[in-house]
């Protein structure tokens, strides 16, 4: 089955869209400041002839042109990780303040939790879960490499997460980057559309409803929670959001993103869904030369 | 019902007073050793607390959580204290070891490349024996690689497993 061909209609450009999904991504890069600065990093790769291009929109993010950039030194002193660009929208949109509590409900294996230790200059809690124990080991990896020391790693379903190991009764903001489709990684794993089917996108919506639902809950009031998946099914992102805002005590917030993006839609197969999901970013990869991305930001009402 | 030991952090007592159980570091030792050590000041870690899981696993979190804590992973490891001499592990060292001012050695390139594989490194040194922090210059700066245990005119790499890598 053509998965792909589905999204037809919602595409600007649909050639560009299918040669796009057929190119390798590129290499890229994110400074981790608890470690060390841009400048530093660039005056490493400078000397050991590695190469490097800016990405305009985000100062922290350089475009290797080396297939290897775990064989250099600023990957080694944990000054640099591998990081593709739509993930580091979750963190840049959720934008956590130092010193604050925060959420990453599906942590591993850690580049946007690691993100958004930094975004907290590595202090106040960043609680950060994973149900998968498998998948632990490379967050905590991550975590370690990078030199954060304001994480806590738990090992729960998200679905029914319990705050009791922390004594207090809300997060200040919480990210849900939910398990998808994964649709628009297509690009980094050519055979990411094999076990592709509508059953499989109606049980995984289901979960991914289940976690926005709790980080709603589990978030104070006046907080807030991003949404995000690497997919373009609509069934798991604005049909996710739809149904989140009529049962939670939430609202859709608009958001900034610093590259070309659509708003989320509100029909799809038959379906409408509440006019404020076009708060959400539909992320193409032709459009930015980038994966596939999903992202909604919400804040906790009342 | 309780969390077993080796499951759940415990806060570490801030002192000999508070102190329950005659294994446990205290905070105090923790601060004093990595002073007397390498020279890096108590001040280092004012916002940080330090904690165990297991026995002589000791993890340092910039925050507060409440003790005994059951969870995976809490802040950094950062020591084993389970043996005479106590052990920094590389994560800690290259977040912190940058203030150290002893037991710091200092390696070139070509002897950093070979330590970063994991392999050990012929040098002279007429400090102290035992558990140093190695430091290269990258870029006309010094930074921390890791730790390694100098003995008979040799400093073996104590990069773990994982970390290791071959530098292009």
């Amino acid at each position: 089955m053509d998965v792909l061909a589905r999204y037809e209609p919602l595409v600007d450009d649909y050639a560009a869209f299918r040669a796009a999904c057929d190119q390798p991504l590129p290499h890229l890069v994110r400074v981790n400041t608890i470690k060390a600065d841009r400048g530093s990093v660039l005056a490493a790769l400078e000397e050991s002839g590695v190469r490097w291009e800016p990405v305009p929109w985000n100062d922290h993010l350089l475009e290797f042109e080396t297939d290897s950039p775990g064989l250099t030194w600023p990957y080694f002193l944990g000054w640099i990780h591998g990081q593709e660009a739509v993930s580091a929208l979750p963190g840049t949109v959720l934008d956590p303040d130092p010193g604050t509590r925060v959420w990453d409900a599906c942590a591993a294996p850690g580049s946007k939790a690691s993100h958004l230790a930094q975004l907290m200059a590595d202090e106040g809690l960043l609680v950060a879960n994973d149900d998968n124990l498998g998948r632990l080991a490379p967050l905590r990896t991550n975590l370690d490499r990078l030199g954060v020391t304001c994480a806590a790693v738990t090992n729960q379903d998200a679905r029914y997460y319990s705050l009791q190991p922390f004594g207090f009764e809300a997060f200040d903001a919480a990210l849900v980057d939910a398990p998808c489709s994964g649709e628009g990684t297509i690009r980094k794993n050519p055979d990411a559309l094999d076990d592709w089917s509508p059953g499989f996108l109606d049980s995984i919506a289901g979960v991914q409803t289940g976690i926005l639902r709790r980080a709603i809950q589990a978030t104070r009031q006046g907080g807030a929670v991003v949404y995000s998946t690497c997919t373009f099914a609509p069934e798991e992102n604005e049909a996710v959001l739809d149904r989140v805002l009529e049962t939670e005590p939430c609202r859709l917030v608009d958001i900034e993103v610093p590259i070309d993006t659509d708003p989320g839609i509100t029909e799809w197969d038959g379906q409408t869904f509440d006019e404020t999901v076009e708060r959400a970013r539909r992320i193409w990869p032709h459009r930015n030369d980038t994966g596939g991305f999903f992202v909604a930001k919400f804040e906790v009402i009342e | 019902m309780t969390t077993p030991e080796h499951k759940r952090f415990d806060r570490l007592p801030a002192s000999d007073a508070e102190r329950d159980n005659p294994k446990q570091a205290t905070r105090v030792e923790v601060l004093e050793w990595w002073e007397t050590r390498f020279g890096i000041p108590p001040a280092t870690f004012k916002e940080y607390t330090f904690w165990e899981k297991g026995t002589g696993k000791v993890w340092l979190l910039h925050g507060e959580v409440p003790s005994p804590c059951p969870i995976e992973a809490l802040g950094l490891h950062c020591l084993r204290t389970r043996q005479e001499h106590w052990k920094p592990t590389t994560n800690a060292v290259q977040r912190f070891g940058q203030a150290a001012t002893r037991n710091r050695i200092h390696l070139d390139l070509r002897q950093a490349k070979v330590f970063v594989e994991g392999q050990d490194v012929e040098i002279e040194w007429d400090g102290d024996w035992g558990y140093l922090i190695a430091t290269t210059d990258i870029a006309d700066r010094s930074v921390v690689l890791g730790v390694g245990l100098y003995t008979y005119g040799e400093l073996k790499s104590q990069i773990p497993k994982g970390r290791r890598v071959a530098i292009e």
